[in-house]
C-alpha cells in the first residue's frame, strides 16, 4: 500500500464524514423555541436489544398517540432514541449530551438500573426529569432525587406479591429458586426467597446462572429435589428455555416467575411445556380495555407483539406528555424543572392502574396480577388468565 | 449432606457434562483448523456458527408453514437443513477470510486478530438487520421435530434425550471425518503442508491461497453443522447467541491443544464436564454457600491449571512461535 | 511557516467555533482534527507544545462551560487513553497477549468503591465512607492493588506463550467480573449485581464546575502516565520488553531475566489500570460488573492495536479515536439521521419519515464500529502512529 493511496482513503472518509455531519452545524438554528424532545434511553444493540426497543417503542406510540394537545398549544413534539449498550459509562454520556440539548425535557428509561443510577445523577445535575419504566433495584428511587420516577414496581414488593400468592393460593410447602445474576432477577428472587421463608416455606434451592441456552446442570438437582414450585427471576428469554428444559426433563413442579416472563415470545419458546406457568406483572391483562388497545395498536404498527416493558414505558411517556401539557399551560416552553414537578403532580389512570408517585418517585400504590399462560399460541398471550390481583404499597423510605 | 442425592445424581450429570462438551467441541473444531494452519484466532467463527443456525431455522420455519415437517421424515430433514447451514457458513468464512484476513496474511498476527473482533461486531448486527426486516423478530425458534423430543429413561432418575444422542453421534462422526481428510487425504497432506511451512508449501507447488480458503470452508461447514445441532438442542437463538458458546469453544480448543483435532474434542469434552459437576454439585457440596453461578470461575481455574502443567494443552503439539 | 500559521489558525478558528455552534458535534470534531494536525505537523517543538497545552488546558474546560457533554467525552477520553497506555505496556512492548486487561480496572475501581462509600460498614462495620479525601490515597492503593493482582496473574502464566496466554487472561478477565457478581454471598464483598452506590467523590481544589474540575484531575494522571510510560520505553527494562517481543529466545540468550520482565510487564499494565479504576469509581459514583465485560478488555485493546502497537503516540491516539467515535461520531450521526427522519426529508424519492424502526439509525452504531474496526486494519494494519522501530521492522518485508 503505498502513502499516496493511504491519504487518498483518509481524505475519501474525511470528506464523506463531514458531508455527512454538516447539517449538524445548522441543527441548532433549526431547532426553534416550538420544539419539545423526549429522549428514550435504552439499549438498542447487544444481546438485550429486544427488550431496550421495546421501551423505545412503547414511548413513540405513546407520543404519536398523545402529542395532540402539546401540537395545538404550538409546540413540536419529537422522540429522540438513544442507544446506552447496557454499558453504565455510555449511559452516562448519552446523558451528559442529553442534558446539553436543552429542547429534551424528560428521558423514558433505562432498561438496566447499572446504567440508570449513574445516569440520572446527571440529570440531576440540570433537574432533567426521568420516568423509569423498568428499573426496580429500591436504589433507583431510595436516593431521594425529585427528578427520578419509576412507573413500574419495586424488586422489594414484587418478589412479596409472588410469595404471598405462592402460600395463600397454591399452598405451597417447598420452593427451589433460580435468577440469572443481574440486578433485576437477583433482587427479585432474593426479595422473593426472603418472604417466602418468613411464611415458613422451605427455600430448598437457590441458585444463580448466567447460563443462557443450557440449563440441563441446574435441571438435574432440582429434578432430584421435587419441590412444589420453582421459581425463575429474570427475563423471559432465559426463563422459557430453562422451564422448557426443566418440564422436558420431567420436573413435575409448578413454575412461577416475576414481570421479566410478561412476553409473547414466552410461549413462542416454551411452546406447550410451559402452559399452565404463572407471572406476576403490573400490566392489567390484556381483557381490560385499555391494555387491549394498547396491544392492538402497537401490533398494528410495528408488526409485532409488546415486550416486556413496552406497556410501561407507554405509561410512562403519556405520563411525561401529561405533565408537559401542564407545564407548557403558559404558553412558553417550560423548564426542566417545572417538569419534573409537575411529573410529581400528575394522576393517571392507565393499563398499569393509577399511578401517582408519592416523595421519592415510586407509585403510591403498584397493584399486581398473577398471571397464568393458559395457551402455547403466541398470538393469544394477551388471553392469559387473571389468577390473582393484589395492591402493595412501596415501602416507605427507610432512614 | 444428602450422600443418596449427590450419588443419585452422578449418572445424569456425567450425560449432561458429556453432552455439553460434543456441543463445545463441534465448535471447537472450526477454530482449531483455522489455528492449525493459519496460527489465528478467527474470533468471527462465532458468528459464522450462528449463521449456520440461522439458515436452518429459516429452513425449517419454511417447510412447517409448508406443512412439511410432519410428512418428512425426520432423518432427511435434518440432514436437508444441517447441509444447507453448512453451505452457507462455509461461504461466508471463505468470504471472510477473502475480504477480511487475506490482506493481512503478512502483518503481524494480532492485526487479523482486530479485523476479527471488527468482523464479528459488524456480522451480528448484519444477521440482526436481516432477520428483523425478513421476520421482525429478535429472538428465533427452532421448531420441534417430534421424533427428536423423544427421551429414553434409562432408569427412574436417568434419562437421554433423542437430540442429545444425534448430537453426540454427528460429533463423532465429524471428528473422525475430519480427522480422515486431514491425515489420509491428499487434500489433508496439502493443509498439513502449508501448516508447516507456507513458504515451502508453495515451492512444492502447492496453491497456498487456495489451501487456506479451503481450511476456511472446512472449519465454516463445521460451525454451521454445529449451529444446525445447537438450533435443535435448545431452540432458541438470537444474532448474539454464538458469542457465548463461541468463546467456549475457543477455550476448548486451547484446553485440548489448539490446531490439534482430537484435542479440540478432547477439550470440548473436559470443559463440558467441569461445567455440568460444578453447575450441580458445587451448590450441594458446599450448603448452597457457592453455587452454580461459580461454575465459568471452577471451569477457567481448572483450565489455567491445566496450562500450567501442560502449557502446550492436553494433546499439545509444540508451536513454533511467531511474533 | 505557513504550517505553523495553519496549525496555530486551525486550533483557534475550531475553537472559536465550538464556542459558536456548541450543540455541532461535526464543529467539536474539526476542533479535535486541528489538535491532531498540530501534533503531527512540521512545527517547532515548542510551538507544539505550547498549542497543545494551550488547547488542554484552556480551551477544553472554557468549550466545557458551553457544553458539558464534551467535558464528559474528554474525561473519558482520558480514562481510556491511561489504560490503553498500560495495556501498550503488556501487549505492544512486550508482546504478551492480554484478553483480560479490564480485571485490573474492576480491582481499582472496587477497592474505592467499597471503602469510599457505605458499603464498606457492611464488611468492616463502621465508619464507611471514608471521608472524601482519602480519594488521593486510593490513587496508590488501587496502583498497588492492581500491580498485585498483575503480579498473581503473571506469576503462573510465565510459562504460557501467544494463543495459550490470550486464553488464561481472557479466564482471568472473567474470574474477576464473576467474582465481582458473585461475592455478595457468602461474605458480601461486592454487593453483587446489585453494585455499590453512592461512591464519594474527591474534593478538588477549583472552584469552577466539578466537572472541569474533575477533567483536570483526569487529565493530569494521564500527563504522569504518559510521562512513566515514556520513561520506561526508553529505560532498561522497556528494552528488555522489546526484546523479549521480538524473539524470546534470543532475549534470555543475551541476559534478559524473563521471569522479572514479564512479571514487571503485568504489573506496571495493571498499575495504570488501578488507578483509573479508582478514578472512573469516583466519576460514575456507581459500580456495579457491567462495567467490566470481557468486551471492554476487547475495546481497550482495540485502541492500543488500532493507534500502532508499541508507540506510545498510538496508543493515545488509538484510545482517542476509538472513545469520540463510539460516544460522538457514531451517535451524532444516528442522532443526524433521527433529525432528518423527524423533520420528514426526502432522499431520492423516498421520504425516510417513513423508514421502519427495523432500520432505526441509533440500533446500528456497533455494525459501523465492526466495519471500521475491519478497514482500519486492511487499508493501515501499521496502526494510525506506528512505533518508530516497529515501523523500520515492517519495512523489511
Amino acid at each position: 500500500m503505498k502513502p499516496t493511496r493511504i491519504r487518498t482513503v483518509v481524505a475519501v472518509t474525511a470528506a464523506a464524514l463531514a458531508i455527512a455531519l454538516l447539517p449538524l452545524g445548522s441543527e441548532l438554528s433549526a431547532q426553534g423555541k416550538g420544539t419539545i424532545k423526549i429522549a428514550t434511553q435504552s439499549p438498542l444493540s447487544g444481546g438485550q436489544a429486544a427488550l431496550g426497543e421495546g421501551i423505545k417503542l412503547g414511548a413513540q406510540l405513546a407520543i404519536e398517540k398523545f402529542k395532540g394537545n402539546l401540537e395545538k398549544a404550538g409546540f413540536k413534539v419529537e422522540l429522540v432514541p438513544y442507544d446506552d449498550q447496557a454499558k453504565p459509562d455510555v449511559g452516562v454520556s448519552n446523558a451528559k449530551n442529553i442534558i446539553a440539548d436543552k429542547a429534551i425535557m424528560v428521558v423514558i428509561g433505562h432498561l438496566n438500573s447499572g446504567v440508570a443510577i449513574p445516569s440520572s445523577e446527571v440529570y440531576k445535575e440540570d433537574k432533567l426529569a426521568m420516568v423509569s419504566p423498568a428499573n426496580t433495584n429500591e436504589k433507583v428511587t431510595d436516593r431521594g432525587y425529585p427528578n427520578v420516577n419509576r412507573v413500574c414496581g419495586r424488586d422489594d414488593v414484587q418478589g412479596p406479591v409472588g410469595a404471598e400468592f405462592a402460600v395463600g393460593t397454591l399452598k405451597i410447602k417447598t420452593a427451589y429458586i433460580v435468577h440469572d445474576k443481574t440486578t433485576y432477577g437477583q433482587g427479585v428472587a432474593e426479595a422473593f426467597k426472603n418472604d417466602l421463608e418468613k411464611k415458613g416455606v422451605k427455600v430448598i434451592g437457590f441458585e444463580g446462572t448466567e447460563e443462557k441456552s443450557n440449563f440441563d446442570p441446574l435441571i438435574t438437582p432440582i429434578k432430584a429435589k421435587n419441590p412444589d414450585l420453582v421459581y425463575f427471576g429474570g427475563i423471559y428469554d432465559q426463563g422459557a428455555p430453562f422451564f422448557k428444559q426443566a418440564r422436558e426433563k420431567g420436573v413435575k413442579s409448578k413454575f412461577l416467575g416475576p414481570d421479566g416472563m410478561d412476553s409473547s415470545d414466552f410461549v413462542k419458546i416454551g411452546g406447550k411445556t410451559v402452559v399452565g406457568t404463572y407471572y406476576t406483572t403490573a400490566a392489567a391483562p390484556a381483557t381490560s380495555a385499555q391494555a387491549k388497545a394498547f396491544g392492538d395498536e402497537y401490533k398494528s404498527k410495528f408488526k409485532k407483539n409488546p415486550e416486556p416493558y413496552a406497556a410501561e414505558s407507554y405509561v410512562a411517556t403519556a405520563i411525561a406528555i401529561k405533565a408537559l401539557e401542564e407545564a407548557t399551560k403558559g404558553g412558553k416552553a417550560p423548564s426542566r424543572e417545572a417538569v419534573a414537578a409537575a411529573i410529581r403532580k400528575v394522576k393517571y389512570s392507565g393499563m398499569t392502574g393509577v399511578i401517582e408517585f408519592d416523595d421519592k418517585g415510586d407509585p403510591k400504590k403498584a397493584s399486581y396480577y398473577i398471571m397464568q399462560v393458559s395457551t402455547d399460541n403466541p398470538d393469544k398471550w394477551g388471553e392469559n388468565k387473571e389468577a390473582k390481583r393484589l395492591a402493595i404499597a412501596a415501602p416507605a423510605l427507610k432512614k | 449432606m444428602d450422600f443418596p442425592l449427590l450419588i443419585g445424581i452422578f449418572p445424569q450429570v456425567l450425560l449432561d457434562g458429556l453432552l455439553l462438551g460434543f456441543m463445545y467441541a463441534l465448535i471447537a473444531l472450526g477454530y482449531t483448523m483455522v489455528y492449525g494452519v493459519l496460527e489465528f484466532i478467527n474470533f468471527a467463527h462465532s458468528e459464522i456458527f450462528i449463521v449456520g443456525a440461522f439458515v436452518g431455522v429459516e429452513i425449517l420455519l419454511g417447510l412447517k408453514s409448508a406443512g412439511l415437517l410432519e410428512t418428512l421424515p425426520w432423518p432427511l430433514v435434518l440432514l436437508g437443513v444441517m447441509l444447507a447451514g453448512m453451505l452457507a457458513s462455509a461461504a461466508l468464512a471463505v468470504s471472510i477470510e477473502r475480504v477480511a484476513y487475506r490482506p493481512l496474511r503478512a502483518a503481524p498476527r494480532l492485526i487479523p486478530l482486530i479485523s476479527a473482533i471488527g468482523m464479528s461486531f459488524f456480522l451480528q448486527d448484519v444477521i440482526r438487520l436481516v432477520e428483523s426486516l425478513w421476520r421482525n423478530a429478535f429472538n428465533l425458534v427452532y421448531p420441534t421435530l417430534e421424533p427428536l423430543n423423544e427421551r429414553y429413561e434409562l432408569t427412574s432418575t436417568i434419562d437421554v434425550s433423542a437430540k442429545s444422542l444425534v448430537v453426540i453421534v454427528v460429533a463423532l462422526l465429524m471428528l473422525w471425518g475430519l480427522h480422515a481428510l486431514v491425515n489420509r487425504t491428499k487434500i489433508g497432506t496439502a493443509i498439513r503442508a502449508v501448516a508447516e511451512d507456507q513458504a515451502a508449501a508453495s515451492l512444492m507447488g502447492i496453491d497456498v491461497n487456495r489451501i487456506i480458503s479451503l481450511t476456511f470452508l472446512i472449519g465454516g461447514a463445521m460451525g454451521g453443522a454445529a449451529g444446525v445441532l445447537f438450533g435443535v438442542q435448545y431452540s432458541l437463538i438470537n444474532p448474539y447467541t454464538g458469542f457465548i458458546p463461541g468463546l467456549k469453544a475457543f477455550t476448548a480448543a486451547v484446553l485440548g491443544g489448539i490446531g490439534n483435532i482430537p484435542g479440540a474434542m478432547l477439550g470440548g469434552i473436559v470443559l463440558g464436564l467441569l461445567e455440568a459437576f460444578a453447575a450441580s454439585y458445587l451448590s450441594l457440596l458446599t450448603g448452597g454457600a457457592f453455587g452454580a453461578e461459580y461454575k465459568d470461575i471452577f471451569a477457567f481455574s481448572v483450565l489455567i491449571l491445566i496450562l500450567i502443567f501442560r502449557p502446550k494443552g492436553l494433546l499439545g503439539e509444540v508451536v513454533r512461535e511467531r511474533a | 511557516m505557513s504550517r505553523m500559521l495553519a496549525a496555530v489558525a486551525g486550533v483557534a478558528l475550531t475553537s472559536g467555533a465550538v464556542a459558536l455552534f456548541p450543540r455541532s458535534i461535526l464543529v467539536f470534531l474539526l476542533f479535535q482534527g486541528s489538535l491532531l494536525y498540530a501534533y503531527v505537523a512540521p512545527i517547532p517543538g515548542r510551538l507544539r507544545a505550547a498549542l497543545i497545552g494551550v488547547s488542554l488546558l484552556v480551551l477544553m474546560p472554557v468549550i466545557g462551560t458551553y457544553n458539558g457533554y464534551y467535558m464528559e467525552v474528554a474525561t473519558q477520553v482520558g480514562i481510556f487513553v491511561a489504560l490503553a497506555l498500560g495495556l501498550n505496556i503488556v501487549v505492544g512492548l512486550a508482546g504478551l497477549l492480554d484478553l483480560g486487561y479490564v480485571a485490573f480496572f474492576a480491582v481499582g475501581a472496587y477497592s474505592w468503591a467499597i471503602f469510599g462509600s457505605p458499603h464498606g460498614n457492611v464488611l468492616f462495620g463502621g465508619g464507611f465512607p471514608l471521608p472524601a479525601w482519602w480519594f488521593y490515597p486510593f490513587l496508590v492503593v488501587g496502583l498497588v492493588v492492581a500491580a498485585g493482582t498483575g503480579i498473581l496473574l503473571g506469576l503462573p502464566v510465565l510459562r504460557l506463550r501467544g494463543d495459550y496466554l490470550a486464553i488464561v487472561t481472557l479466564g482471568f478477565g472473567e474470574v474477576i467480573r464473576v467474582l465481582a457478581n458473585n461475592l455478595d454471598k457468602p461474605i458480601n464483598v461486592t454487593n453483587g449485581p446489585r453494585g455499590i452506590t453512592p461512591i464519594s467523590r474527591p474534593p478538588l481544589p477549583l472552584e469552577v464546575s466539578y466537572s472541569i474540575g474533575f477533567y483536570f484531575l483526569v487529565l493530569l494522571i494521564v500527563v504522569v502516565v504518559i510521562l512513566v510510560n515514556r520513561r520506561l520505553e526508553d529505560s532498561h527494562i522497556g528494552r528488555a520488553w522489546e526484546a523479549m517481543r521480538e524473539d524470546q529466545l534470543a532475549a534470555q540468550v543475551m541476559g534478559v531475566p524473563l521471569v522479572r520482565a514479564k512479571l514487571l510487564a503485568f504489573a506496571c499494565g495493571a498499575s495504570f489500570a488501578g488507578v483509573m479504576g479508582v478514578v472512573f469509581s469516583a466519576k460514575q459514583v456507581f459500580i456495579n460488573p457491567e462495567s467490566f465485560t470481557f468486551l471492554e478488555s476487547i475495546g481497550v485493546l482495540a485502541m492500543v492495536i488500532l493507534g500502532g502497537m508499541g508507540s506510545i503516540p498510538g496508543a493515545i491516539v488509538g484510545a482517542t479515536v476509538v472513545t469520540v467515535l463510539n460516544l460522538q461520531v457514531l451517535k451524532g450521526l444516528s442522532l443526524w439521521l433521527n433529525e432528518l427522519k423527524n423533520a420528514g426529508v426526502t432522499i431520492l424519492g423516498y421520504n425516510l419519515a417513513g423508514l421502519p424502526t427495523q432500520l432505526e439509525p441509533a440500533k446500528y452504531e456497533r455494525m459501523i464500529f465492526g466495519l471500521i474496526l475491519v478497514l482500519m486494519m486492511i487499508f493501515r494494519p501499521q496502526g494510525i502512529f506506528p512505533a518508530r522501530r516497529r515501523q523500520r521492522e515492517l519495512g523489511d518485508r
